[in-house]
């Protein structure tokens, strides 16, 4: 046990997730050996993120404002939308720059077991924008996981009725692996979603 | 294929043991507890990364230590070319391996090339146990056949979790069901679906072995087929009874599905009622049959015990179709076994690349090989015995 501040910051830092009492260790030190300012920097971007940051009011993306940056941008294609699980999904997508739609985030996926089912999704939410926007197209991008795929088989169950295009994103091989370190499910997977050529 | 050889430290008695094996019979002699099935064990585990006796890692590992270490010389493929399985086994942490000498993502990865059918006095549980018993033996085999059949079931596992999470919240709200209870059948009911068509597949494959198999431990490998003849039926959950029949082909699996999503629709509000998933590969059996009885419940003890054996012995032909020869491991068997059907046992092994086999009484076993004393958690190989 460490004295006083310091010990109190290791302890802090240990609650994050994926940081070990050692790991929060050295960081502790570290920041000790920062200049001031540095350590200030870190400590009110750490108060900003908790004060200023909210979740947009159309898609729930984090945002700073009352809508975020993609859903104030006129150039994006407000005929398309893409359903995602978590703000990381969306900015996953966004890296890629090939969708010019618009987002929606579910904020998570159903999980009986976690207790998460769709009213404690942004499903409502979804729905409701479904019938004050002019949606033409959604794209079901949840993991590819169980609860990814139930999420995304209820969605789509739920989305039948209007007359939307539902589509849901592949899956398969990575793009420049090689197909001998994939896992026998993907690869699996791969073969039964197979296409002619 | 066969091992070369095979050391063990910190594993269950052992601190530390070599031993020099090769292709042909090795039969491990000495008195009960000296250590002789804790050998086999480890060859089973490096076939399959796990016991056959324990179903966690554990026990697995000497008192004191915090890891076992399983290490196998093997020859392996056409070319009897050289490979080396490591395995760490670290109950409280993660589990190594390596494949000559290249460290491997997960332990799976290393597991297959050792390959081996193991017999144990537990298999007697094959036919006398319950129908869960089956179900293990039939997936341990795919497992081994097919290594996307593990990933497979631990992916219907998580789903029938899931779906059994729902019904129990459903049953707690009197009923009042989920919207999504019906995603979740649709995933359970593809999960399924393919173990389904998997474990009818192997079910078909292993009729002919088996009934050919057990034959021979009754009435000698020239005996006339007897009246008693072994049969086995998949007898799914959803009310369908597939007989055995080595030149059927598989199920459509889109068929597959759509039965047991049509059981699972039709069972809903008892499912509902009682919190559980009724219908599904969990609760299906592999139904054997000597003659036109069951043998659950009408073979004597001899036929239970040569039926056993019989399905392990045709488990090797199945895993043989796919790949290397397995290992024949058999487990203190021959004591068990009355003079005629150990001899016409030891003839059927005759021509394995490799049977390794225990006993505590060496006249037990009617085979010429190389012996091993095994006495206090040391191995000796008995040179003037070799053949």
């Amino acid at each position: 046990m460490y004295e006083g501040p310091i010990q109190d910051v290791i302890e802090e830092l240990g609650r994050l997730p994926g940081v070990g009492p050692k790991s929060a260790q050295r960081i502790a030190f570290h920041l000790l050996n920062v200049e001031r300012a540095d350590a200030q920097r870190l400590a009110d971007a750490i108060v900003a993120v908790k004060d200023r940051v909210r979740f947009c009011a159309r898609c729930f993306n984090v945002a700073e404002a009352e809508e975020c940056r993609i859903c104030r941008d006129a150039r994006r294609d407000p005929r398309v939308l893409c359903v995602v699980e978590e703000p990381r999904d969306l900015m996953a997508i966004e890296k890629t720059s090939e969708f010019r739609g618009r987002y929606h985030v579910l904020g998570g996926a159903i999980s009986p077991i976690d207790g998460v089912g769709p009213e404690q999704l942004r499903v409502k939410e979804l729905m409701a924008r479904l019938g004050e926007e002019a949606v033409e197209e959604i794209v079901l991008a949840m993991s590819p996981n169980i609860e990814g795929e139930a999420t995304a088989s209820y969605l789509a169950r739920t989305l039948k009725a209007m007359d939307l295009r539902v589509s849901r994103i592949a899956s398969g091989l990575p793009v420049g692996g090689d197909l001998e370190y994939a896992d026998e499910v993907t690869l699996g997977r791969a073969f039964a979603g197979r296409t002619e050529v | 294929m066969h091992l070369e050889s095979l050391s063990v430290v910190d594993w269950r008695s052992y601190a530390s043991t070599d031993v020099a094996l090769g292709p042909g019979v090795r039969v491990l002699v000495g008195p009960n507890a000296q250590g002789k099935t804790n050998l086999l064990e480890a060859v089973h585990y490096l076939a399959t990364g796990a016991s056959h006796r324990v179903a966690s890692d554990a026990p697995l590992v000497r008192a004191g230590a915090s890891a076992a270490v399983l290490r196998a010389q093997a020859r392996v493929g056409e070319d009897a070319r050289r490979a080396t399985v490591e395995i760490e086994v670290r109950p409280g942490g993660r589990s190594r391996a390596q494949l000559n000498g290249q460290p491997q993502r997960r332990v799976a990865d290393a597991v297959g090339v050792v390959r081996a059918v193991l017999f144990a006095p537990e298999d007697l549980a094959l036919v006398r146990g319950d129908p869960s018993d089956r179900r293990r033996f039939l997936d341990g085999l795919l497992a081994q056949r097919r290594p996307a059949y593990a990933a497979a079931r631990g992916e219907y596992e998580r789903v029938l979790r899931q779906r059994n999470q729902l019904l129990k919240d459903a049953r707690r709200r009197a009923g009042r069901v989920d919207a999504t209870l019906a995603d979740w059948t649709d995933a359970l009911a593809r999960a399924g679906a393919t173990l389904l068509a998997a474990r009818i597949a192997v079910v078909h494959a292993l009729a002919g072995p088996t009934a050919a198999a057990y034959r021979e431990l009754l009435a000698g490998p020239t005996g006339p087929e007897a009246a008693d003849r072994v049969g086995l039926a998949y007898e799914s959950s959803t009310g369908r009874r597939i007989a055995a029949e080595p030149e059927a082909g598989v199920p459509d699996p889109a068929e597959l599905v759509e039965e047991l999503r049509t059981a699972l629709v039709e069972r809903g509000d008892e499912e509902i009622e009682r919190g559980i998933t009724l219908v599904g590969p969990h609760r299906d059996e592999l139904a054997l049959a000597i003659g036109e009885l069951p043998a659950r419940g009408y073979a004597s003890h001899g036929e239970c015990w040569s039926l056993a054996l019989a399905l392990r012995l045709a488990s090797r032909e199945v895993l043989r179709e796919v790949g290397d020869e397995p290992i024949v491991v058999l487990d203190d068997v021959f004591a068990e076994l009355d003079v005629t059907r150990r001899a016409r046992l030891a003839e059927r092994c005759r021509g394995f690349e490799q049977v390794l086999i225990s006993a505590a009484v060496d006249e037990d076993v009617p085979l010429d090989g190389v012996r091993y004393r095994v006495r206090g958690g040391t191995v000796i190989p008995l040179a003037e015995e070799v053949a």
